[in-house]
């Protein structure tokens, strides 16, 4: 390490301003500071007295995303083992095939499911970072600006929120999608107003809705399909929405469901959400104010049940554990950038969201899932909020004051 | 409700700019500041209220085939006049509104500039009161509709000026400064909008 360290140093003369390959100082800078950290300390006054660069801020939400990733693993192996054992088949086909003849497709086996996951898995995340790279180097290397690590969480966030049967083509043009025209055009990370992430998902939810939508599909053997639990509840006959659902609540709270591939489990989002709330990365407001109106506006549904419409008998508990609910509560609602930044408005950001997210669900029959659209929506309108928040206050300060 | 789901339709799933692209060039001019938008949007939304119900007395009472019969010409179709009364009627209150602001509120008449008069051909405009050419709205469905197409044109502005409030702090590529950001911008905020487009209530 300490060889590697002084290499690299060596090799930094080169890129400094007036070195050989001056162009290429962010990819460098890249490389050295997800190696060995930053060197760069304040001069002049004022002094930055924390740590809590963007670097850390983005490690801990790499870090806070594992449970998730873990999940994801478990839950789509898990799945496609299941499915093949109801098949009776022994291993899939293709070259997922070869792979698992070595382990075994066994739905008891925690292996066996982490390995069948993967192969799932991380060809996409594969394929979102190398397309994601590729663009953000562009970028950095066209406008100098650095090569930052908001990436690493972009690109986890979007591959957690794909279906694992997506062509990989999609992928990379969602992707391709989310870096450029939700981040980079707008000089790249802290100065976009949409999450890249959610931005790339909902790109290819309207671009190509028939691998996405969700009402079908997305267990990952070919020829089970089956729906994912708001899609069969969607279906359902009104009066009796709940006996018709196949999952349990605790099943669906630990996240044995169908689903996109990160967002299923809500007791792993909820470690992501400790660990983010203990370090101070999300707002805890965020949280509360939508989780709060998630379950006003599904109380409120689920009181007027109509008996037409099968989606207003979902009781509030089960909204919060359906779909992408907790994780894009966690994750995505909280993002620092594209959320509110005053304290009032978080919390009119929050209910914003949480509101809009069960209306969407219950009450629009085009998408079967509306967590995503609530959070762009509140993307679009947290400035707005924000505005208002502080004029209230200039206006109240200067009544104060004179 | 009748008159309620009109209004919430028209302001979230049908909203004039972000789902029909209407009034672009008002939505992309003047969405530079909150508190300008803020202006255009009610003078927006002022015309709209009062131009959809006034041109919609004029199909029914005056052009329509068969309308004239009180004048003793059943037969008389003057369909064929509307887009010139409508354009005539909203030019008539956009020059009155005009007035207004530039007698009340001088300052927001300085910084909404040409865009003022030119909401005669403002395309969200005559597109709202052909809108209810189309749909056969009564009188009271023509109100509705003015003011929650109105609404939605103010909520859009004021949105998308928040946005730009913010985004003064970005640091896009030199070709994109100003207006080609701003057209990106507005298609992300349509792409979200898209999530309302079909709700039922």
């Amino acid at each position: 390490m300490q060889k590697l360290s002084t290499l690299m140093e060596k090799l930094g003369r080169h890129f400094q301003q007036g070195g050989r390959y001056e162009r290429w100082y962010s990819l460098y800078e890249a490389v050295d500071s997800f190696l060995f950290g930053s060197n760069t300390r304040t001069v002049g006054a004022p002094h930055v007295r924390d740590g809590l660069d963007l670097k850390r801020i983005m490690s801990t939400v790499l870090v806070a995303l594992i449970p998730c990733v873990v999940m994801a693993l478990w839950n789509t192996g898990h799945l496609a083992n299941t499915a093949l054992a109801t098949l009776g088949l022994a291993t899939p086909e293709g070259w997922r095939g070869s792979v698992m003849a070595l382990i075994g497709c066994d739905p008891a086996s925690h292996l066996s499911n982490l390995v069948h996951g993967a192969l799932y898995f991380l060809p996409i995340y594969l394929v979102t970072m190398v397309v994601g790279s590729f663009w953000e180097a562009i970028f950095t290397l066209v406008r100098g600006h650095e090569f930052s690590e908001a990436f690493l969480v972009t690109g986890l966030l979007f591959a957690l929120t794909l279906p694992p049967t997506i062509p990989m083509w999609q992928v990379a043009l969602g992707i391709s999608f989310g870096v450029i025209f939700a981040k980079e055009v707008f000089g790249g990370v802290g100065r976009n107003f949409m999450n890249p992430a959610l931005a790339s998902r909902a790109f290819l939810f309207f671009a190509y809705p028939a691998q996405i939508t969700g009402d079908q599909v997305w267990s990952a053997v070919d020829g089970v399909s089956g729906a994912t639990p708001l899609g069969q509840l969607a279906a359902a006959q009104p009066g009796q929405i709940m006996q018709s659902l196949d999952w349990s609540w605790s099943q669906a709270f630990i996240g044995t469901i169908p689903g996109s591939m990160g967002e299923t489990s809500t007791l792993a989002c909820l470690l992501g959400a400790a660990v983010l709330l203990a370090t101070g990365i999300a707002s805890w407001r965020v949280m509360l104010a939508m989780t709060l109106g998630a379950l006003a506006c599904a109380l409120w549904f689920w009181l007027t049940a109509d008996g037409i419409n099968p989606l207003r008998e979902i009781p509030p508990h089960w909204h919060l554990v359906l779909g992408g609910f907790a994780f894009g509560l966690v994750f995505m609602a909280t993002d620092p950038v594209s959320s509110a930044h005053t304290a009032t408005g978080q919390w009119l950001y929050g209910l914003l969201i949480g509101i809009l997210a069960i209306m969407i669900r219950v009450a629009n029959p085009a998408f079967p899932e509306g967590v995503m659209l609530a959070i762009l929506l509140g993307n679009v309108f947290a400035p707005l909020l924000d505005f208002f928040v502080i004029e209230a206050n200039v206006k109240r300060r200067r009544l104060r004051h004179g | 409700m009748h008159y309620l789901d009109i209004i919430f339709r028209s302001i979230f799933l049908e909203n004039l700019p972000l789902s029909f692209f209407l009034g672009m060039c008002t939505f992309l001019a003047i969405s530079r500041k909150v508190k300008t938008a803020f202006g255009l949007g009610t003078a927006v939304l002022a015309i709209l209220a009062i131009a959809t119900p006034i041109n919609n007395l004029i199909l029914n009472h005056l052009l329509k085939p068969g309308a004239m019969a009180w004048a003793g010409q059943p037969d008389l179709d003057l369909t064929f006049l509307g887009l010139l009364t409508y354009i005539a009627i909203i030019a008539a209150i956009v020059q009155v509104m005009e007035m207004a602001i530039d007698r009340y509120l001088p300052a927001l008449y300085n910084s909404l500039g040409i865009y003022l008069p030119l909401l005669t051909v403002n395309c969200a405009i005559l597109g709202g009161v052909l809108f209810m050419v189309e749909r056969d709205y009564s009188l009271g469905e023509s109100a509705a509709y003015g003011i929650g197409a109105g609404a939605g044109f103010f909520l859009a502005v004021v949105a998308l000026a928040g946005i730009r409030e913010k985004l003064e702090y970005a640091n896009p590529p030199p070709g994109l400064r100003g207006l080609g950001q701003t057209f990106i911008v507005a298609g992300l905020m349509a792409m979200a909008f898209m999530g309302l487009a079909g709700m039922e209530l």
